[in-house]
């Protein structure tokens, strides 16, 4: 099939799916919802698995007929079409984990959570794929229903509501900030098509109205990166969402921010009249720097399992963004290989804190000491889980940090070691918590009452009947989510893929070429080759962090008082002063957006 | 017209920031949304202005025999309505199964999460 049919195809899929499951979960039994559903699904996979051999340039698509700097365009390069990929795959792997996780009288609602799931997906590929900056808000808006919705899904408890209304009044009010940028470049350029504006861009010098315009366009990109202090709505939001939300949220819709960042500077504001690149990497790569040490700190200091998981994306979205800041095409190719192992690892770990939930209630670390002893072998899983956050070769986790790490010391020669401690930290975390639930190490944790903290105990089970065993699929899809982690560091052929993929991505000239160009014109980008391979520094990095992880576990469970009285208790000051700044009140929330926005403006017009 | 429409949706989206700041209610909070939305429309119609200009409807109108003011704005201030009904009617529905659960509607005494 030709890139025409299968572009708009790929995100039409999943929008009719779900309509037509709204319509007939009515009178489909629940096993017929699911079928439909995975089916509708694993039929958008095979469609971005034909559109893929396609992306070797530019696979553009006009909408309509009508030319690209009028009409709606849709375009695919290797990341977008890769990140649709992923976000496909997760939408496959939850549908199959919730088979069994909600038990739901069926009848009229049986057919709500896949429909909404779908929606979630089309959301996501369409975003992914849009070459249209009005389109992608309209995405954006989409995903965001949809993912508002699936947050606050269990309506009958208050907590999910509370995250639901956060996240929703926040990420809208941020896509509102975003649309009035799209409105100031609409009245600088007259266009709306990401290429056609950048070529519009080129024409004036760049002024206050341009870096406005940039900060507010990737304000919501930044909010839903979850980037500091952009991030507050999402550990409330990743807290209280039911778990198959949860590993698509952070799995893919958080990275689907990273991407939105990268791919608006790169089409629009990386050519003249735009923003600076020196401007866009100091300021972009101090954020990312900010956000995966705040993330890991905090992560380490969670005991609320699922929170955890939150803070610990959090951390590593830091890290994306740095690696996307850095503007070469090596730390974007270790970026994408990164985002994708990332996305399959923290799915597998919240697949099995939901099998958790499902047979104790609780996600509460130290509620959970040593009771999940009878199923080690969910714990064994955890544990690759928790090795593969810390970036443990052979995992393609590894392989992305290592890539990443490689280009970033050419620029900043300290920032490998900020990959290594928030991987440790954000893995040693996960190790920990593992440690303790399934084996009862070290001796049973106390905790300070008057500490403001968020615990995990007396959450209601997301299934009624806690049965004996858990289902099947909620074990078999984590551990399949772990292999293709584990498969995509193994395979050089992905690898290489995205390489070539992330040549492309950085190359503006080629984007404008390909979308603005004759129709079926797809250049291939040229400039040197980018590794994407093992090299030996790679694999002692991931080790080391690796080892790092198991130390800090190892550390927290057998020795907690490790640390001489007076550092830990400088320490303890700092970090309770920063988890005080999570108040869980909508209205610091905006705050810290707002003086986020003015911070990002004054630092960006002061480099100009 | 000149710059003061501009200024007029900065203005509209700081006021509605304030709002909910400080807001008490997430009935009231979810109203400020609303407000800050309403700045985009201001900005978008504002970009589309022409003096003079009449509206881009062919029916009774000549092409090029007028000024017309830009349809695109308001093709997107219409898609912008639509979302915006979308996402204040599913927060407002999430307000009101909070007050049923929860008993309030102060977004101050939701202290469920934190830390």
């Amino acid at each position: 099939m030709s890139v025409a049919t299968l572009l708009p195809v790929a995100v039409a899929i999943p929008l009719l799916g779900a309509a037509l499951l709204a319509v007939t979960g009515r009178v489909l039994p629940r096993v017929g919802c699911d079928v439909l559903a995975t089916a509708v699904a694993a039929a958008d996979i095979v469609c971005l698995a034909l559109l893929w051999p396609h992306t070797r340039g530019v696979a553009v698509v006009r909408l309509g007929g009508w030319p690209a700097d009028v009409g709606v365009v849709l375009a695919a390069d290797r990341l977008g079409a890769g990140l649709a990929l992923l976000a496909a795959c997760l939408v496959l792997a939850v549908l199959g984990y919730s088979w069994r996780y909600f038990d739901e009288p069926a009848g009229e609602r049986s057919g709500v959570f896949p429909a909404m799931v779908l929606v979630f997906e089309a959301g996501m590929v369409g975003f992914a794929l849009t070459g249209d900056l009005f389109n992608a808000f309209v995405f954006f808006e989409l995903m965001g229903a949809a993912a508002y919705a699936l947050t606050g899904y269990r309506i009958e408890d208050p907590r999910p509501l509370q995250g639901a209304l956060t996240f929703g009044i926040v990420t809208s009010f941020a896509a509102y900030c975003s649309l009035l940028g799209i409105g100031l470049l609409y009245a600088r350029t007259g266009q709306l098509g990401l290429a056609a504006m950048g070529r519009g861009l080129a024409a004036h010098r760049t002024d206050l109205l341009v870096v406005l315009a940039f900060v507010l366009v990737v304000t919501a990109m930044l909010v839903k990166a979850a980037v500091m202090p952009f991030h507050f709505w999402l550990p409330d939001a990743h807290a209280v969402a039911p778990t198959p939300v949860c590993m698509l949220l952070s799995g893919v819709m958080v990275e689907l921010g990273v991407y939105g960042i990268g791919r608006v500077y790169w089409t629009v504001f990386s050519g003249a009249g735009g923003v600076a690149h020196d401007a866009f990497r100091h300021t972009f790569v101090a954020l990312g720097v900010l956000t995966a040490l705040l993330g890991a700190v905090m992560c380490w200091k969670q005991r609320h399992l699922k929170r955890m998981l939150a803070f610990s994306t959090i951390g590593h979205v830091g890290l994306f963004v740095a690696g996307v800041a850095m503007l070469t095409p090596a730390s974007t190719a270790g970026i994408a290989l990164y985002v994708a192992a990332h996305g399959c690892a923290k799915a597998a770990l919240f697949g099995l804190t939901g099998v958790l939930l499902d047979r104790f209630g609780s996600v509460d670390e130290h509620g959970l000491f040593g009771r999940a002893r009878d199923v080690p072998w969910i714990g064994a899983l955890f544990v690759a889980g928790a090795l593969a956050l810390a970036g443990l070769p052979p995992f393609g986790t590894g392989l992305g940090k290592a890539l990443a790490e490689d280009a970033a010391g050419h620029a900043y020669p300290w920032l490998p070691a900020v990959y290594v401690a928030t991987s440790a930290l954000t893995g040693g975390a996960v190790l920990r918590a593992a440690l303790r639930v399934f084996w009862g190490a070290g001796k049973e944790p106390h905790s300070h009452p008057d500490e403001a903290q968020t615990t995990g105990e007396g959450e209601q089970p997301e299934t009624h009947d806690p049965r004996r065993r858990p289902p099947p699929m909620m074990i078999a899809v984590p551990a399949v989510l772990l292999a293709a982690c584990l498969t995509l560091g193994c395979l050089p052929a992905v690898a290489h893929a995205l390489a070539g993929g992330a040549r492309t991505f950085t190359d503006p000239a080629a984007y404008r070429a390909a979308v603005l160009g004759p129709a079926g014109a797809v250049p291939h980008a040229g400039g040197p080759l980018v590794p994407s391979a093992w090299t030996g520094s790679g694999v002692l990095l991931g080790t080391v962090s690796a080892l790092a992880a198991v130390l800090f576990a190892c550390l927290a469970a057998f020795r907690p008082r490790a640390l001489p009285h007076r550092l830990s208790r400088t320490v303890r000051t700092c970090v309770n002063g920063l988890r005080r700044l999570h108040s869980g009140h909508l209205g610091d929330y905006l705050a810290w957006l707002a003086s986020g926005v003015a911070v990002l403006c004054a630092a960006l017009a002061g480099q100009g | 017209m000149g710059v003061w429409p501009y200024l007029a949706a900065g203005w509209i989206l700081l006021v509605a920031l304030y709002g909910m700041v400080t807001s008490r209610n997430l009935i009231h909070a979810i109203g400020c949304l609303a407000v800050a939305q309403s700045s985009t429309y201001v900005l978008l119609l504002a970009v589309g202005y022409r003096d003079h200009g009449t509206a881009p409807v062919f029916s009774d109108l000549e092409p090029g025999s007028r000024p017309l003011v830009d349809p695109i704005v308001q093709a997107l201030v219409l898609t912008d309505i639509v979302v915006g009904a979308t996402v204040t009617a599913l927060l407002l529905a999430l307000t009101i199964q909070l007050r049923k659960r929860h008993g309030t509607v102060d977004p101050q005494a939701l202290t469920g999460l934190k830390g």
